[in-house]
């Protein structure tokens, strides 16, 4: 009985919703209802980073008016500057230790770390990452004022070992150590956290067969430990080289490029022909220059990416 | 256990060996933390020099004692900042911009993360690696497209954007969006395939699925998610320097710099108070959830 009924029921609903069906049924497609969800992301990225991406090719091809196409016009004076030379220069120096220093810092640090009992772990882990966790602008407005010239903090304390002050944003060797300390404090302790995170992952068997095997601390990191980390060193390697080639805040804030554009990065010089210089094109031009690193460490970290993904 | 085991088994040189590895490894840990509290040092200088600063008064700062020490502590620089209406129309201002920026981040990235890691469609693969890439461009490369974008529209629409706070509130989502929608994605699909079948079965939507399974289980990564919207708006720098010149339109970070720095009259103990208040709110959330934070952190690299 009740089965018929409900039969009955369904059989005589079953042409009105067919009717009905367009835009219901649709919605509740699998590909309908996925698209709309996406649909906000993608609008997002085709608005507001691939357009201006593709808009920025087409501003760096006009002069400072934005009124006349002048093709390569803009690289071809950019060329000829030796403020774009040294810019270049300095972006390099500047990215490259860095990096390398968050690098090496990382791993010795997160290997400490490590060692200790893990109870107290948290403790000491929770310490090193502020850093980290400080907006950048205001921990560099700190720097600023450890380094100023005449009330320098750390001035202060070399004074007590006999040491002449130091000139630390304002002679070009110093302002560049200055800019990449300030970098690196930033930044190690995000390597710290991830090769703690993957030394961790690393299976204790592992170190326990090298020990039977008779292997010293060294042979244990060569053989046992970077290999296992390789991939997650490369990855945060070549992120890093990203965020620290693009970076702006903190050479901005601690020398706005002094003394003589000696500590501009891509970023700062950028700004300031782009928005205090009022001349737009050149500025973008600048910033194009960006592009083929960033491009060349992108395509490293999607392949490690993967192979973490196929390994996994 | 198994270590006496071994002991009793050997002869005494086994012992002696034993008893000299356990010297090294109380070396190495005395070594470790000797190291640990250097860089610990290190790390928490420039944050404890602001706090320093911060008690200290114009002229106590300007009398060339000495820096590290506090003589004659004072808030005032606190209550001086904290009674001016413009700091606070800037803590206003980031406050807005940062809540406003998490609302609509979480509102694109977390239907978009399920649909791309659960519902496969067409491009759906293409679409998650774009994502990626999308979170690997740095913001210093699109501040001046953007900026002009920005202006080409105000003259065409006569809608201004250029200047007011809410400018951020369209910039913003394009850095926190494609990391938050990547890591949710990874979050997703590491929830059981079984769970949303036994959904589906009972009747349940996509949306339904979304909201009473996916982001219930995945409450870690959401919070993790949120964590880093909030941090990321919060401590951005270029594109409010770019694009908000007004002082009652500032967010916190460039207010400071362009207020408290003016000529050549450095304000010291306001500024590091300043500096300080703007970047305790991170700080008091990365206090109270660390475990989040760093789920957060080391989710971004990894796939799934």
């Amino acid at each position: 009985m009740v089965d018929v009924a409900v039969e009955r029921k369904s059989a005589a609903s079953a042409p009105r919703v067919r009717k009905r069906a367009g835009l219901r049924t649709a919605l509740k497609r699998k590909s309908t209802a996925a698209f709309l969800m996406t649909l906000p992301l993608i609008l997002l990225i085709l608005l507001l980073v691939i357009y201006p991406a593709f808009y920025s090719l087409h501003l760096a091809t006009l002069n400072k008016s934005m009124q006349r196409f002048v093709g390569l016009g803009n690289f071809q004076f950019l060329f000829t500057r030796e403020t774009f030379w040294l810019v270049v220069q300095q972006s390099c120096i500047f990215a490259i230790t860095a990096v390398i220093f968050k690098a090496l810092i990382g791993f010795v640090v997160a290997h400490f770390v490590h060692n200790i009992p893990a109870k107290g772990q948290r403790k000491w882990r929770g310490m090193l990452l502020v850093p980290w966790v400080i907006p950048p602008a205001m921990s560099t407005l700190a720097w600023l004022w450890l380094f100023d010239p005449s009330y320098s903090a750390f001035n202060y304390l070399l004074a007590g070992i006999g040491v002449d002050r130091i000139p630390w944003t304002g002679e070009t060797g110093w302002a560049r150590f200055s800019v990449i300390l300030v970098n690196i404090w930033v930044g190690a302790p995000f390597f710290m956290i991830m090769y703690l995170a993957s030394l961790k992952s690393v299976p204790d068997q592992l170190y326990e067969a090298a020990a039977i095997d008779g292997a010293n601390w060294w042979q244990r990191i060569w053989y046992v430990t970077l290999p296992m980390m390789r991939n997650i060193i490369a990855i945060t390697t070549l992120f890093s080289l990203i965020v620290t080639f693009a970076n702006f805040d903190i050479v901005r804030i601690l020398t706005a490029g002094g003394p003589l554009d000696r500590t501009h990065i891509f970023a700062t010089w950028a700004f300031r022909i782009g928005i205090e210089g009022g001349d737009i094109p050149l500025g973008a031009s600048v910033s194009l220059f960006m592009i083929p690193i960033l491009a060349i460490a992108a395509v490293f970290i999607l392949r490690d990416i993967n192979k973490r993904g196929n390994e996994a | 256990m198994t270590s006496t085991a071994v002991i009793d088994k050997s002869a005494p040189t086994r012992a002696v060996k034993l008893r000299s590895m356990s010297r090294d490894r109380t070396w190495a840990l005395r070594w470790s933390y000797f190291f640990l509290t250097l860089f610990a040092i290190f790390a928490l200088i420039p944050p404890l020099y602001m706090l320093i600063t911060s008690l200290k008064t114009s002229a106590e700062i300007s009398a060339a004692t000495n820096p590290w020490w506090v003589y004659h502590p004072t808030l005032s620089n606190y209550v001086e900042l904290l009674t001016s209406n413009q700091f606070l129309t800037f803590f206003r201002n980031s406050a807005l911009v940062s809540i406003f920026v998490v609302t609509i981040t979480m509102l694109i990235s977390v239907p978009a993360a399920f649909a791309l890691a659960r519902m496969r469609f067409w491009g759906s693969a293409t679409l998650a690696t774009g994502v990626f890439l999308t979170y690997l461009i740095p913001e210093t490369l699109l501040f001046l497209p953007l900026f002009k974008m920005f202006v080409v529209f105000g003259d065409l629409t006569g809608i201004q954007l250029i200047n007011k706070w809410y400018v951020l509130l369209i910039v913003y989502p394009t850095l926190t969006v494609p990391f938050c929608t990547w890591i949710m994605i990874g979050y997703f699909a590491s929830i059981p395939k079984e769970l949303d079948e036994a959904a589906i079965i009972d009747g349940a939507s996509w949306f339904q699925t979304l909201t009473r399974i996916f982001i219930p289980v995945a409450m870690p990564g959401l919070i993790a998610a949120t964590i880093f919207a909030f941090t990321v708006s919060w401590a951005q720098f270029l594109y409010p320097l770019v694009f908000t010149t007004s002082t009652d339109q500032l967010v916190l970070p460039v207010g400071i710099i362009t207020t408290l720095i003016k000529g050549d009259v450095f304000a010291w103990g306001q500024i590091m108070t300043g500096a300080l208040l703007g970047a305790a709110p991170p700080l008091i959330i990365y206090a109270f959830l660390m475990d989040y934070y760093i789920a957060g952190l080391t989710a971004g690299a990894t796939k799934g």
